[in-house]
């Protein structure tokens, strides 16, 4: 996020695209409820469904699956043509504007409904609104990037905050939403393949250096395979050992047999988890961790707040703290890590991440709430607010980007879009929150959200089970008739292993960043059984 | 429109902006001012009538949650009368309110128990008729006992004002209103999220969590402020221990970025810790297929072995490692660095995209 | 009016309650028997409602006459003898032009502004309003003053609101004119509640379009741009004539887009409430508009700032608006003149419970009780002896009579504890048990208490039970300190004026009546002999002369004796059920 959590509730107008807030972000999703409740803040949501966040919108856009680089640009498009556009922003603080603006000339609002099913009207009203607030922000989440127009999408997000100035102030801002409850510190300490901590490139020598000095070894120049071309490798037998931690790829991964298949095929696998999950079903060998209830450390949440957490528990038998048996393997590996406590290693991250260097153990126990990353030094007060009077590059270029249809569209024989998602009541592959049995009492089992209409050419009844096939695979899930769906397009979550609905989505991947097109697949439905009852409120 | 208003409150010059309410500005000056409906969630709603003060000039006794502040402006906070209205008050809460602290969950917790206390009442002078309403326990998760319930409406607006639910409503009059359920419904059929923020709100025992029942009150359970292990909002939680077991789960009102605020998964979602289903031991993959478990040493050995064997064989890169978005920062640094310094591959990366 | 001969029944509520409507069917039906060119007509109420079925005659060459108490039966009589023969039924007749009778001091005594109209015209004929100077006002106001000018007007004739808390209705008018918010609305407040009030129900179903006069002159002084009457459901009538109202002076171009060619334009609403009387508190009305359940709120903020929907809105009662055209026909100076210091112009009063002529009265402020009770209600029925009368409904205080000689007015009566509200004056004789009719107005206000805030849900329901065991007679000694401290405490310390007030009638009774209160605790003897469990039921064999009608009406079989012999009481079998005293002729009947 450029802006911070608390910082949501200031702008005047918060355009939701692809970020089903409610049930993702949930207490996000109450500090927009609280300022729309409280008459200081309009909602524009734009999402294929009706997600719960879009009752209390001013404006809902439903478009279709994979068209959202065509709505912005249709909103931007109206934007210019109505010269709400913020001209001084645009002088003073970004380049490329005048090829930017050529490109948005094709989509004017009369094709882009054609290509969004959206009504013109409604994308001019959501562009004004957008436009003439004082203050307007962006949130958005994985429905934004899980397209193999990921790449594209988060772009055109960036034209629109660029092109109104909507930018380096409280109340604005581009807020992508993570996931995850550390997915922003993992990527921040360098668990990707192309970066060590605080993105510092791999293929820049000045940075490998500096890295090869403080860890004391030679490291590879190369960048390393993405988790999406691991899978293909370890199927081509280029890769022959995986060590997982904490994580359950398997489930989570996009065409799911395809994965499967590749973590068959491995050599080695090593899982380190707090549950036998499915991935460790596969393993060679299963390390017991500590939950997160039973270590020291920092998490970082989606607007960069680095904040420690507390250890309340011992953990049970004889599992451990990942770090320690990390370290442990790495030493019997022969590369010696002998950190004695946790903040050994956060002493080392503050020494070789410029965006973490304040941010030491001291500095955090010291803060009310935690640390905001950049802290470049310990008595920086850290930064809720990113480009704020210049971007970190400079200027902020304008990308022009033209809307590209998904990987699939629905065909005769597949004449169905399934995206897929989270619920409120489970998280992830459901290792945490299906052990807890009243939430598991709550949502039992994954719906198959249908609009009527579609349930009737169907012949779907409420609580029926159906089959839903893809090219790629079939699943057999309960049916559930939903004000939440819109024709055409059906939802299922991702959450349950005996539903594994990435049988079903596609391996193909968005060209740079690699994300698999978790939203948009072509299916088709087939009533199986009538039977049973659903609890149709979440 | 901004500046600072100059107050004093029972003496003490204080300070505030426009639009503050005598409450805020009395709280950060640390002058008590006895509340039951107030919550700083929600927009002041002047129920209870504890927090009444004289104003002087003011026609009557003025709420201090609902009151602006005024420049010049002389507060009292306690006189014979206030404390008198306060009195009665909470004898006349008392007079309906069942008399079980020795079993109440919120024993401890509870605002009404603390005010009973702080002013001494021990028995109602207005013994009368009490209600005998049952106990609404048809979810998985929220316990409500309206007989404990003090109508300060702090439930009804968390659940309007913030969670856009909407789920409570007041219904009857008089003595006999309570705060209900459209047409009394169990909450699993209305738009309940089961976020449980209504039992953050209430200050007395008349929603409970049903899961934390009997396993430890305030006073008996170790306390830890951390971090919820779910999605990327990192909202602060407390963590109630006893015996190592976590028995409930709350946020500090005061504290983090969510400031009180949780949601189903955040304040219900903690059971897995203690699940019995948790890993205890390392474990290796026998010849027959089966796990087997093994010491530590044992296992991290036969892990090192193997990995300079794969290594040795067909090079670093033939090596990768997925990281996890749920593990901390040192772990991750610590994990990558093990990829790179000591496998010697950049095959590092985690479900990010997921 | 024509010169043709004219029958006028009043069908107000009231008059329909009566039997009005058969009257007036049998009316017409006998003129139309006898084929005569008279002009039947309905009005709404002139207030003699302790003679109601009112019939006004309008003859040529006779005085007007209005005939009270009038049945179906009498119709015949009254055709043949008044409008054929042209002669005057004096035993029936109520009110003679011109001519002294009894029951004429009850209008003579009285100054009517708002209730002008009431009784005279038809309310549901626009053209009738308007023959008797309606929407001059408006005319005047719209044609050539500015809304401050207005504002000044209303300010400058003293005019306070008359719902209850007398606020300045030109200093209230001011603030919601300086207040700004994308919408402005008027409202009026027609949630008449308290038992035994009914004059706002009158007015609105007598006079509607002076009501409605009122609100579009307000509106156009403080800027509204739309308007509501809240109106209580349970006046069908009075919802029905609203309704009409708006519609005739929309079609007139008194309403609705562009008044009168001025610019102006306002939209009045009619929205009928739940049936909650705490929707007459003004922050409780405005949840009530907006679709919410009838809460009140703390004020500030006050509604001239955050009303409906968040916007500026100014409340006001329908008296108040009736007030306003006149004030504006005539003059604020004339009005001023009227009344006290502080209170000006008059005030409408409903004279209810024992007093012998019950019905509506308006009065100059500054009137005394004594002339208002005996004066114009013309005393205690039955010749009994006066003992209080409750001043502004189940909010209001009881006052004795010692206090009779306290003049009506925003000042005297809450110094004597009660208050003005609305207008309720609930008259008692020595019958009434003071604990019983505290308790009575409490078990009304507890009951109506929305539950909002402690004090008034707790705190009155805690009251209530105080005095039902004082009334049984199972009172304890320091439960008068226990109920004087709680009725203190829930005055001062709730959150509306419905827990703000509720205590009065318990405050002014142990003020005036304490002996009362110490009676029914320490002696066990309740001095009204009203209370059933403090007393028992006997017969005087001085007085009884055995003629057995108390035998015979006894449900419960308690009552024995001989023909031509005194009467006894079996007190076990006695249900006190009070019907052997009312049904006594020679008194014997006594309480102890």
């Amino acid at each position: 996020m450029t802006n911070s959590i608390e910082d949501i509730g200031l702008a005047d107008v918060t355009f939701i695209i692809g970020s089903n807030t409610t049930e993702a972000h949930p207490v996000i999703s109450m500090e927009l409820i609280k300022a729309v409740k409280a008459g200081r803040k309009k909602l524009i949501v734009a999402d294929p469904r009706n997600i719960m966040i879009s009752s209390f919108a001013e404006i809902v856009l439903n478009q279709k699956p994979g068209t959202d680089v065509a709505l912005l640009n249709g909103m931007m498009h109206w934007i210019l043509k109505k010269k709400l556009h913020n001209e001084d922003f645009i002088a003073e603080r970004t380049e490329g504007f005048d090829e930017f603006k050529k490109s948005l000339a094709a989509y004017s609002p009369e094709k882009v409904e054609k290509i969004t099913g959206v009504p013109k009207e409604d994308i001019k009203r959501a562009a004004e609104m957008f436009a003439s607030a004082p203050r307007a922000n962006i949130i958005y989440a994985m429905g934004i990037t899980q397209h193999t127009t990921g790449t594209d999408n988060v772009m055109a997000v960036a034209n629109l905050a660029m092109l109104t100035g909507n930018i380096g102030r409280p109340g604005t801002g581009v807020n992508p939403l993570r996931g995850q409850n550390n997915v922003q510190g993992a990527c921040d300490m360098g668990a990707l393949p192309d970066v060590y901590s605080g993105y510092q490139k791999v293929t820049d020598d000045a940075a490998r250096r500096m890295m090869e000095e403080a860890w004391g070894v030679p490291l590879p120049a190369k960048p390393g395979l993405k988790v999406t071309e691991m899978v293909d490798a370890a199927l081509r037998g280029d890769i022959k050992a995986i060590y997982v931690m904490g994580e359950n790829p398997v489930i989570t991964d996009s065409d799911l047999n395809h994965s499967i298949k590749a973590f068959q095929s491995l050599e080695f696998l090593v899982v380190q988890d707090i549950f036998m999950t499915e991935t460790a079903e596969f393993a060679d060998v299963v390390l017991p961790s500590a939950s997160f209830a039973e270590k020291e450390g920092t998490f970082t949440n989606t607007e960069r707040r680095v904040q420690r957490i507390h250890k309340a528990i011992e953990p049970p038998g004889e599992a451990r703290p990942d770090w320690e048996i990390i370290s442990e393997v790495s030493s019997a590996l022969g590369y010696k890590m002998s950190y004695s406590t946790v903040y050994d290693i956060s002493r080392e991250i503050s020494k070789v991440t410029p965006s973490y260097r304040g941010i030491t153990p001291n500095a955090i126990a010291g803060a009310a709430c935690g640390i905001q990353w950049p802290c470049p030094e310990e008595d920086h007060p850290g930064t809720p607010i990113l480009h704020v009077g210049k971007f970190t590059r400079g200027k902020g270029k304008f990308m022009p980007v033209h809307y590209k249809p998904p990987h699939e569209s629905p065909t005769k024989d597949y004449p169905l879009v399934l995206t897929t998602g989270r619920i409120l009541t489970h998280y992830h592959a459901g290792s945490m929150t299906r052990r807890c049995p009243p939430l598991e009492e709550i949502a039992p089992e994954a719906l198959a959200e249908f609009h009527e209409s579609d349930a009737a050419a169907y012949g779907i009844g409420e609580g029926d089970i159906v089959e839903i096939a893809t090219r790629r695979g079939k699943i057999e899930v309960r049916a559930t008739i939903s004000e939440r769906a819109n024709p055409g397009v059906v939802f299922v979550p991702f959450h349950y292993a005996e539903t594994p609905v990435n049988v079903l989505t596609p391996s193909a991947l968005d060209p740079v960043c690699k994300i698999p097109e978790f939203k948009v697949s072509a299916i088709k439905v087939k009533a199986k059984k009538r039977q049973g009852q659903t609890r149709k409120n979440l | 429109m901004s500046g600072e208003i100059r107050l004093k409150i029972d003496g003490k010059a204080c300070s505030g902006l426009k639009g503050e309410t005598i409450l805020e500005v009395a709280r950060r000056n640390e002058i008590w001012i006895p509340t039951l409906c107030y919550d700083e969630r929600l927009e002041p709603y002047g129920a209870c009538r504890l927090c009444l003060v004289e104003v002087k000039g003011a026609r009557g006794l003025l709420p201090a949650c609902t009151t602006e502040i005024t420049e010049g402006m002389e507060v009292r906070t306690s006189t014979k009368r206030i404390e008198s209205i306060r009195r009665t008050v909470i004898e006349l809460l008392l007079s309906d309110h069942p008399d079980d602290c020795m079993t109440c969950e919120s024993a401890g917790s509870c605002v009404l128990q603390d005010l009973a206390y702080r002013y001494g009442v021990k028995r109602s002078p207005y013994a009368g008729e009490t209600h005998k309403y049952g106990i609404l326990n048809g979810n998985p998760l929220i316990e409500r006992d309206p007989n404990k319930c003090v109508l300060c409406g702090r439930c009804v607006r968390i659940c309007e004002e913030v969670v856009g639910a909407g789920v409570y409503g007041f219904v009857n009059r008089g003595f006999d209103a309570i705060v209900s359920t459209p047409y009394d419904h169990s909450l699993l059929d209305t738009p309940c999220l089961f976020c449980g923020q209504c039992i953050s709100a209430c200050p007395v025992g008349a929603l409970t969590s049903k899961i934390s029942k009997g396993k430890g009150r305030y006073w008996d359970v170790k306390k830890t402020d951390t971090i919820c292990p779910y999605c990327g909002v990192g909202c602060t939680i407390t963590l109630w221990t006893k015996e190592n077991r976590i028995v409930n789960v709350t946020a500090p009102i005061d504290k983090g970025v969510n400031k009180g605020d949780l949601c189903v998964k955040g304040r219900f979602g903690y059971q897995f810790v203690n699940s019995p289903d948790r890993l205890k031991s390392p474990l290796v993959r026998q010849r027959d297929g089966s796990l087997k478990r093994v010491s530590w040493k044992k296992a991290v050995s036969y892990i090192a072995e193997n990995f300079a064997r794969i290594r040795e064989q067909y090079g670093p890169d033939s090596i990768a490692g997925l990281a996890s978005a749920r593990c901390t920062n040192e772990e991750n640094y610590v994990f990558q660095k093990f990829i790179r310094a000591a496998i010697g591959t950049n095959n590092v990366d985690h479900c990010a995209r997921l | 009016m024509s010169g043709k001969d004219r029958v006028v029944v009043g069908l107000a509520t009231c008059g329909i309650a009566a039997g009005g409507v058969s009257v007036m069917e049998e009316i017409r039906r006998e003129i139309k028997k006898r084929n005569l060119g008279v002009e039947v007509a309905e009005t709404g109420c002139i207030g003699y409602c302790f003679a109601e079925v009112l019939v006004e005659i309008q003859k040529a060459g006779m005085p007007k006459v209005i005939y009270g108490e009038v049945k179906p039966n009498d119709v015949p009589l009254i055709v043949e003898g008044h409008l054929i023969e042209g002669k005057i039924l004096r035993d029936k007749a109520l009110l003679i032009e011109g001519r002294k009778t009894p029951e004429a001091d009850f209008l003579k005594k009285q100054k009517r502004i708002v209730l002008a109209n009431c009784g005279l015209i038809d309310p549901e004929n626009i053209d009738d309003y308007i023959a008797t100077g309606g929407y001059e006002a408006l005319k005047k106001v719209l044609s050539g003053m500015t809304p401050e000018q207005v504002r000044e007007e209303i300010l400058a004739s003293g005019l306070r609101g008359r719902g209850g808390a007398g606020f300045p209705t030109g200093q209230k008018w001011n603030l919601c004119a300086m207040a700004q918010g994308k919408d402005k609305y008027i409202v009026c407040n027609a949630d008449e509640g308290d038992p035994g009030a009914f004059m706002d129900r009158s007015v609105l179903e007598g006079d509607p379009h002076a009501v409605i006069e009122g609100m579009i002159i307000g509106g156009y002084a403080i800027g509204a741009t739309h308007g509501y009457i809240y109106c209580r459901a349970e006046y069908p009538l009075a919802v029905r004539r609203l309704k009409k109202a708006i519609a005739d002076a929309t079609s007139r171009g008194f309403l609705g887009k562009n008044i009168l060619s001025s610019g102006y334009s306002l939209d009045i609403v009619v929205k009928e409430g739940a049936g909650a009387f705490v929707c007459g508190e003004e922050t409780a009305l405005i949840a009530s508009i907006e679709g919410k359940r009838g809460m009140p709120r703390p004020r500030p903020p006050f509604p001239a700032n955050k009303g409906i929907w968040g916007m500026p809105t100014n409340i006001n009662n329908v008296e108040t608006f009736a007030n306003v055209p006149w004030i504006i026909r005539n003059r604020a100076k004339k009005f001023a003149k009227m009344g006290t210091v502080g209170s000006k112009g008059t005030k409408v009063f409903c004279l209810t419970g024992k007093v012998r002529r019950g019905g509506l009265a308006e009065v100059e402020m500054g009137t005394t009780l004594r002339e208002v009770i005996f004066g114009v209600g013309g005393g205690i029925k039955e010749g009994r002896k006066f003992k209080a009368v409750q001043i502004g409904g189940p909010s209001g205080g009881c006052l004795p009579e010692s206090l009779l000689d306290t003049p009506v007015d925003y000042d005297s009566l809450p110094a004597a504890g009660a208050i003005m509200g609305s207008g309720g004056m609930v008259v008692v004789d020595d019958t009434t048990c003071m604990v019983d009719l505290a308790k009575y107005f409490l078990t009304f206000t507890q009951m109506e208490s929305c539950g909002k805030c402690v004090p008034c849900r707790l705190g009155t329901k805690r009251m209530l039970e105080i005095l039902t065991r004082i009334c049984k007679g199972e009172g304890k000694p320091e439960d008068i300190d226990l109920l004087e401290k709680l009725a203190i405490d829930i005055k001062e310390g709730s959150l509306c004026q419905l827990g703000g007030t509720a205590p009065n009638p318990v405050l002014t009774t142990l003020r005036y009546f304490r002996d009362e209160y110490v009676a029914h605790i320490r002696d066990k003897r309740c001095p009204a002999g009203l209370c059933v469990d403090l007393v028992t039921f006997h017969i005087d064999p001085e007085k009884c002369t055995g003629c057995g009608v108390c035998l015979k009406n006894c449900p419960s079989g308690a009552i024995s004796g001989e023909r031509k012999k005194p009467h006894v009481i079996d007190e076990d079998k006695c249900i006190k059920c009070r019907e052997c005293i009312r049904r006594c002729r020679f008194d014997a009947v006594y309480t102890v």
